[in-house]
């Protein structure tokens, strides 16, 4: 389980995150939504620690990364996996390479041990026989995959996705998505997902945080979202005149 | 002035992290010897093509003048070639070239890096990126760059010889009497120690132009640009104090 608390953070003297506090389950997918510029990314990066909040605690399983030293903090990202927006697979490394690059800088298995583990990995994510491919080579729904296969290699207890469904088409989304949601469960880890695709929201929202000008505006599951009738979060579920139609007509 | 002593503040913390322990020393030797070839063999055509051919040019310009005054033997050449690609132009033409080569391909694969969220995916894992990704490249160019030199000097001696020959300014015999004449030590000293200098500058200034891009394509394009004149200034300005000290 992940908590944070209260966490504000500053970019000159713009206010991006004014105090937001949330709790993200084990086992589950939980969803930070929001339109662009509401703080998602923002939130993702303190919690993952690329960024370091001004204020506020963020607990992992009870532990406080803020308060940590660095050696401390290196040794919880080792049970962090994280897939990028745009991936971020290594060009210059083989989808092997790239999947096994935490093995071999972490771990002191053997080659062969590593590469099996790759395959495992590889075959959860259903690219078998890709190993020796390049990033170049590949789809983006691939590399998705590919991302996914880097981010559970080594075992992660928390698993972050920044955007796991841009630039996808609608079913090569709702495949990543299952794929998160099958491999949360499996394994079940904590897994923090940020999104403004309501197709994911509803296919696996099992928890969701709705962000609005840097501060938590709403939270529930994705069935409760749905009877949402107005305020923000409504304009965001409906943003189009053609859903809010859609949504008048079925109450009808 | 106060944002040029906070860029070398951050330069020198930079340094200061990449300089820090390895988790797994094998996958840092791995990538030093990787880096390693991609400067050494990658800049080596470049290299060979222009020492050769200004140790070719250094031997034509100083016997045109030693014909026109006709007071000093042409022997007299190969010594001032030798002396002149040992102690200024293999190592200061040389790094001027790999600024531009190595520099601003550093610049411009960290800078992507950036930009394209690989260096943040390292983070995550818990590498550290600073020793992970500029530690091997600055002990690649301290190793590699000094070897490029003195291959730089005897192929620009080469190229001397064979433009004096095909030229008809002196015989072989005279040509190497001259390059083996009164031949001092302390001046491959001093080459290699503008070598490794300027191989650290190189690796160093361009891995940080590299390291702190933010935005897209056109400040890659940028910090590339400035990677390579800023090495070059850097190093036209270092080379000046260590001829001053230690000729």
């Amino acid at each position: 389980m992940i908590e944070i608390k209260d966490i504000k953070k500053k970019f000159g003297d713009y206010l991006v995150l004014k105090g937001v506090s949330a709790t993200f389950e084990s086992g589950k997918c939980n969803l930070i939504i929001g339109k662009s510029g509401s703080g998602k990314t923002v939130t993702l990066k303190c919690m993952v620690g690329l960024l370091e909040p001004d204020e506020g605690y963020i607990l992992f399983d009870g532990r406080n990364i803020t308060e940590m030293a660095f050696t401390e903090r290196k040794e919880v990202r080792k049970e962090i996996g994280m897939l990028f927006q745009g991936t971020a697979l290594f060009d210059s490394l083989t989808v092997e390479e790239n999947v096994r690059f935490p093995l071999d800088m972490f771990t002191t298995k053997t080659l062969a041990e590593k590469i099996e583990r790759v395959n495992v990995c590889l075959g959860r994510v259903n690219l078998e026989n890709t190993n020796k491919k390049f990033p170049g080579d590949l789809s983006g729904g691939m590399k998705k995959r590919v991302g996914i296969a880097r981010a559970i290699v080594m075992n992660p207890k928390y698993l972050f996705c920044d955007e796991p469904n841009s630039g996808l088409d609608p079913k090569t989304s709702i495949v990543i998505d299952q794929l998160i949601q099958e491999i949360t469960q499996e394994f079940n880890m904590t897994t923090v997902i940020n999104t403004h695709d309501m197709n994911s929201v509803m296919g696996i929202g099992d928890k969701v945080v709705f962000l609005h000008q840097g501060l938590k505006y709403w939270e529930g599951t994705n069935k409760e979202i749905m009877k949402i009738t107005e305020g923000e979060l409504f304009d965001f579920i409906f943003a189009s005149d053609f859903l809010k139609d859609l949504r008048r007509r079925a109450q009808y | 002035m106060i944002k040029i002593f906070e860029t070398f503040g951050e330069y020198l913390t930079l340094l200061f992290r990449a300089a820090s322990r390895p988790e797994k020393p094998i996958m840092y030797w791995k990538e030093t010897f990787r880096q390693a070839h991609d400067i050494g063999i990658g800049s080596l055509p470049n290299i060979a093509i222009v020492s050769t051919f200004i140790g070719a040019v250094s031997a034509v310009q100083f016997a045109y003048q030693f014909r026109t005054m006709n007071l000093v033997p042409m022997w007299w050449i190969g010594s001032i070639v030798r002396k002149g690609m040992i102690l200024e132009l293999a190592p200061t033409i040389s790094a001027l070239l790999l600024a531009g080569k190595v520099g601003s391909n550093i610049a411009s694969e960290l800078g992507t890096m950036r930009i394209s969220e690989q260096i943040d995916a390292y983070e995550i894992m818990g590498v550290n990126t600073p020793a992970y990704l500029i530690g091997p490249k600055i002990a690649a160019a301290i190793f590699v760059v000094p070897m490029l030199v003195v291959i730089a000097v005897f192929l620009g001696i080469m190229g001397g010889w064979g433009a004096g020959i095909m030229a008809n300014f002196y015989t072989t015999a005279e040509y190497f009497r001259g390059v083996t004449d009164a031949f001092n030590s302390y001046d491959v000293f001093i080459m290699l120690v503008k070598a490794v200098l300027f191989g650290f500058i190189i690796s160093s200034v361009s891995c940080y132009k590299g390291y702190t891009v933010h935005g897209g394509a056109v400040e890659i394009g940028k910090s590339a640009t400035q990677a390579v004149v800023y090495s070059s200034i850097i190093i036209v300005i270092v080379n000046f104090i260590v001829a001053f000290i230690l000729l």
